[in-house]
């Protein structure tokens, strides 16, 4: 069973031709990774998938639903979050009320409920202690009060995956979360997403440190030039004479 | 009132801040004794604050620009004082009819209007006010044009009616503490943070679900109640209005005030209302001096205090800390 659907999709920028038929089946569960060299056409899937962007041609299907021409706000509220390859914070807002932001789609309350202290105080009670868990879970705990324009790099990357999280997506999409990561986070990193991976949230990242991937990703789709070469286990792709000479080439070297 | 007092605390806890708030509490305290020319001047810095106040929900929280306020305080200015003084209904029911026209006014301006983004939202409300400016121009056989329209009665409920200007005064600052109040409010709950979100990238708050012009057009409708209930009650408070009151001097002197106190900040409106209103009148004696004077002033303060004044103690606190290192 499948969540996420792309059937022939195609993405044409004037004459450059981003996404070119491209079908391919994520799974409701585990950790898939889209690989590729630079300019292959992930950050374009991505945009797709998430409803900022549509394709020329093609659908995309999540669930049963086709959400090919579906505004963001609404294919989050199916259960798909994504986050951003340029970390995207709510910089005035405390590291905690981002968290919060994110519980957005699973509360309620607009203005009468702001301007009643009461009942106010009471929805506010329940957002908090589900926002600090998550914080927790992230590591962030004790830098909840702090603006989040405050954080280290590293952990403005971990704060907006536990914002994403907040939303309890069905899949949770990643663009290169570890981009800008020192070792140490990277690992920390690998350890979440195993965590959210096991708790039952499906997760498809973007991602170009190889060994990351080939560390969590149960399945790995190989992008070049807008298709798909390969996709498959760790140990296919690694194997796929195409993938190897199309990016792997150089990267192969520092796994071993 | 969990929320409320936690932020009060907060707040008491710095000392600098709890200064100026005493600075200006003792200032209020002492025109409301002393009376005189000043009482009108602080009448007016109560209006401006809850002007101030509405458009700091649109422009602070959301990240939005909204040069055409002025607008807004000019369709419920105008009703009150067109239904009290002409038809002779009590400023009560006429200032409900005035604050319905806002809300409908902003929900039809701001839906094709809030599309618009950085320069453009700006230009675009900038027009809106000047729409509304020639409006009252123009339409002369409501508005009575560049005359006005004087003999305004004071505010009134039923048999009551608040005549010394102590009093209305009195009922001006608890107006301003009310909206001050609802605007800490909304910005702590759901609604704000999805306000400050959306500030913060749209993009990103769109992906959690936000959706983004829906939230845009309530902060804009908010923001343009409160400029509603100022355009109101200063109708009533002086007696008179005339086009160039909601002019696009008001916007302006919102701005200074917005950018002086500290945008984005509770504080922040009330305490730029009353120093863009006093500090006129601290260099009268200046002469002709004067502007220059509260010019050197304005600029100073911006230099100093980017984050207007209700940011200073965060700034000193972060200088101490800085200089043990």
């Amino acid at each position: 069973m499948s969540t996420l659907r792309l059937e022939s999709v195609t993405r044409r920028f004037g004459g450059l031709v981003a996404l070119e038929n491209v079908s391919l089946e994520v799974a409701a569960s585990g950790i898939t990774a889209i690989i590729g060299p630079n300019g292959a056409g992930k950050t374009t899937l991505f945009n797709i998938i998430s409803g900022f962007n549509t394709p020329t041609t093609g659908q995309v299907f999540f669930g049963d639903d086709d959400i090919t021409a579906i505004a963001p706000e609404l294919i989050a509220e199916r259960g798909l979050v994504r986050t951003f390859q340029l970390v995207q914070l709510f910089d005035d807002l405390t590291v905690l009320e981002n968290v919060k932001v994110g519980r957005h789609l699973h509360t309620r309350g607009g203005l009468l409920t702001a301007l009643i202290p009461n009942l106010a105080a009471q929805r506010e009670a329940a957002v908090d202690s589900a926002a600090r868990a998550l914080l927790q879970q992230a590591g962030l705990a004790d830098r909840a009060k702090i603006l989040a324009s405050a954080l280290a790099y590293g952990q403005k990357r971990l704060l907006e995956i536990a914002r994403a999280l907040a939303a309890e997506p069905k899949l949770l999409l990643l663009d290169e979360p570890a981009a800008g990561l020192n070792r140490e986070e990277t690992q920390r990193l690998a350890a979440l997403l195993r965590q959210i991976a096991t708790s039952g949230t499906a997760v498809l990242l973007i991602e170009h440190d190889m060994s990351l991937v080939m560390n969590v990703a149960e399945r790995i789709v190989v992008l070049d030039f807008g298709r798909v070469i390969a996709n498959g286990t760790p140990a296919e792709v690694r194997a796929n004479p195409d993938v190897v000479a199309a990016y792997l080439g150089q990267a192969e070297a520092a796994l071993a | 009132m969990n929320s409320l007092t936690s932020i009060w605390a907060k707040r008491s806890a710095n000392p600098a801040l709890l200064a100026v708030w005493g600075l200006a509490a003792a200032l209020v305290i002492y025109v409301l004794v002393r009376g005189g020319y000043l009482m009108s001047v602080v009448q007016i810095a109560a209006i401006y604050t809850i002007f101030v106040t509405g458009l700091n929900i649109f422009m602070g929280y959301t990240g939005q620009v909204s040069f055409g306020h002025s607008a807004f305080a000019a369709v419920s200015g105008y009703t009150s004082a067109v239904l009290t003084a002409t038809y002779g209904w009590g400023p009560l029911p006429a200032a409900i009819l005035g604050l319905a026209a806002v809300l409908l006014c902003a929900l039809v301006i701001g839906y094709p209007t809030l599309r618009l983004r950085g320069h453009y939202l700006a230009m675009a409300t900038l027009a809106i006010g000047l729409i509304a400016y020639d409006v009252a121009v123009e339409w002369g056989s409501v508005t009575q044009g560049y005359m006005g329209i004087s003999g305004i009665p004071p505010l009134s409920i039923g048999r009551f009616t608040i005549t010394s200007d102590r009093g209305v005064l009195l009922l001006l600052i608890v107006f301003a503490a009310l909206g001050a109040v609802a605007s800490a409010g909304i910005r702590n709950s759901r609604l704000g943070r999805a306000f400050v979100a959306i500030a913060g990238s749209e993009n990103a708050a769109r992906a959690l679900g936000i959706d983004v012009a829906r939230y845009k057009l309530v902060a804009f409708m908010i923001s343009a109640f409160y400029a509603g209930v100022a355009g109101s009650l200063f109708v009533h408070a002086v007696g008179f209005v005339s086009p160039e009151v909601f002019g696009l001097h008001m916007v302006v002197l919102a701005f200074t005030m917005l950018y002086i106190g500290g945008i984005g900040t509770f504080t922040g409106p009330a305490l730029g209302a009353l120093i863009v209103t006093l500090l006129p009148e601290t260099f009268r004696k200046f002469n002709e001096y004067q502007d220059l004077a509260y010019g050197a002033v304005l600029i100073l303060i911006l230099i100093y205090a980017p984050g207007g004044i209700a940011s200073l103690p965060r700034l000193l606190s972060s200088m101490t800390r800085r200089k043990p290192a």
